[in-house]
């Protein structure tokens, strides 16, 4: 169980150094993705002038304030509440995410499921698991919105966040086929003979 | 007691940022009594960042969840409250699209086919307001609920029939819980409706799932559903965000109507671990704010 801290973007040879039960901590960039701004990406081939390479992208959309774009808010966005949701929505795009965009590590909650669990397989990535709900504690580890792309999806866009100490993340799939939602899946099936027996149900 | 329009959604709108900020003293409990309970390491961890979280959100003024959720309305009239109907609809609707606008709230709420989103919270149908009376004369009461998506996508219901008895009241809700796994945010509040029609029975889970912790079913057979199907979720192993453990669930809360000879509907929705709701109470005192 070790931890790591990255700075992305990062090689393929970092990310398969991940393993299921390490922590990792974020510094610099993280780019903030979502169900429409992927649904425009890969269903309806509108392009990103972001070069997501290496890079982490986290499933979210954030509550944000418009403001006067400033060194502090290069964007002219504040980040006001900045939070993971589930990932699981999102499930397909895992791959074309990784295959033809780059993506290295994918930050969310409630975890992905096993085509997402061989494409980190295949092409070398890691899936870090955020504490979902944690919002309030996730946004003091967000310093900046310094860029954003497709602005009219707001709060859909693509952000791109800097970030200090973010984490410690969870790595919750690895690149060596290692799922602790597959592990925690396939005991509670176990655990549910046991529990109808106790219902009176077996 | 005459009511102002202004005063509800005044009312309305401060409902949704308290209900955003600060979690009911019943779930922090719940926590405090998880934490005490739980024998796996991970979810003792995963339990801790989420009572950090909630202090972090009151000591920066911070939502506790990014998801602003969609924002529901419930509210008792009494029988001695005299206010316009479509004005109160009105002004609650006001209240809510304030909130959204003035505290720079995510728009969570778009339309079903175009999705666009109005950055106002609301659209066709949406707050949901529900409308019931009591016999309170000089009080009414709003409670306002922000129904977080993660929990709220793990909604199902299954008209079952008489042959299959309880037991597929008990299987269904175990079933759910599995399928959910982590993707409600669990620790959960598990809501489920037991009768009805099936509209009925879907509220009816809804209503189960925002009910304060520690809140027993009124039905007594209701109430032992609860607990027995309280201690089965947990025994399941999902664990908080679904990463093992004893937590799956703070409570499985069970609520209860009549129904049709050939029917036996169950439904179940659950609330994630940051479940939030806030009321304000209107008398002729003025607006009194708690859980």
């Amino acid at each position: 169980m070790a931890h790591h801290v990255l700075t992305p973007p990062v090689t393929e040879e970092q990310v398969r150094a991940l393993r299921v039960n390490d922590t990792v901590t974020l510094e610099g960039p993280l780019y903030g993705i979502r169900d429409a701004n992927q649904i425009a990406l890969f269903d309806r081939g509108r392009a990103t002038r972001f070069d997501l390479a290496g890079h982490a992208a986290m499933h979210t959309a954030p509550n944000v304030r418009k403001v006067a774009p400033s060194a502090e808010h290069p964007a002219g966005y504040a980040p006001i509440c900045v939070g993971t949701t589930t990932s699981a929505r999102m499930e397909r795009f895992t791959r074309p995410l990784m295959s033809q965009m780059g993506v290295r590590l994918v930050v969310g909650k409630g975890g992905l499921g096993a085509a997402s669990l061989e494409a980190f397989r295949e092409i070398g990535g890691a899936y870090l698991a955020v504490i979902g709900g944690t919002a309030a504690l996730e946004t003091t580890w967000v310093e900046a919105i310094e860029d954003v792309d497709m602005d009219d999806l707001n709060p859909e866009s693509i952000w791109k966040f800097r970030v200090k100490h973010f984490g410690p993340l969870l790595v919750a799939m690895d690149s060596h086929g290692g799922s602790l939602y597959a592990d925690v899946a396939a005991r509670a099936k176990t655990r549910r003979e046991l529990v109808l027996f106790r219902l009176g149900l077996k | 007691m005459k009511v102002d329009p202004r005063q509800v959604e005044d009312a309305a709108r401060e409902l949704y940022v308290r209900a955003l900020k600060v979690l009911p003293p019943d779930i922090k409990e719940g926590f405090g009594r998880l934490v005490a309970s739980e024998t796996d390491a991970t979810a003792q961890g995963v339990l801790a960042t989420m009572v950090t979280n909630i202090r972090v959100a009151e000591s920066t003024d911070n939502l506790l969840c990014q998801d602003t959720g969609i924002p529901i309305y419930n509210v008792v009239i009494g029988r001695g409250v005299e206010i316009d109907g479509v004005a109160l609809m009105d002004a609650i609707r006001r209240g809510c699209e304030r909130a959204t606008r003035e505290h720079s709230l995510r728009s969570s709420v778009v339309h079903p086919i175009t999705r666009k989103n109005e950055h106002t919270s609301c659209g066709p149908g949406v707050p949901p307001i529900h409308i019931d009376f009591s016999d309170e004369a000089d009080q009414l009461r709003i409670e306002m609920v922000p129904k977080g998506s993660g929990s709220e996508n793990n909604s199902w219901l299954r008209m079952a029939v008489p042959a299959e008895g309880i037991g597929a009241i008990k299987l269904f809700v175990v079933d759910c819980v599995l399928e959910a796994g982590g993707k409600t945010c669990p620790p959960t509040i598990v809501g489920v409706g037991v009768g009805g029609t099936s509209d009925l029975c879907m509220s009816l889970a809804k209503r189960a799932a925002t009910r304060p912790l520690g809140s027993a079913c009124a039905d007594p057979e209701g109430a032992k559903l609860e607990r027995e199907l309280s201690a089965a979720v947990n025994d399941l192993g999902v664990g908080p965000q679904g990463l093992g453990g004893d937590s799956t669930a703070f409570a499985v809360h069970v609520e209860i109507a009549a129904t049709h000879i050939t029917m036996n509907p169950v439904a179940v929705n659950m609330q994630c671990h940051s479940a939030r709701r806030a009321s304000a109470t209107i008398t002729p005192q003025g607006v009194a704010y708690g859980f």
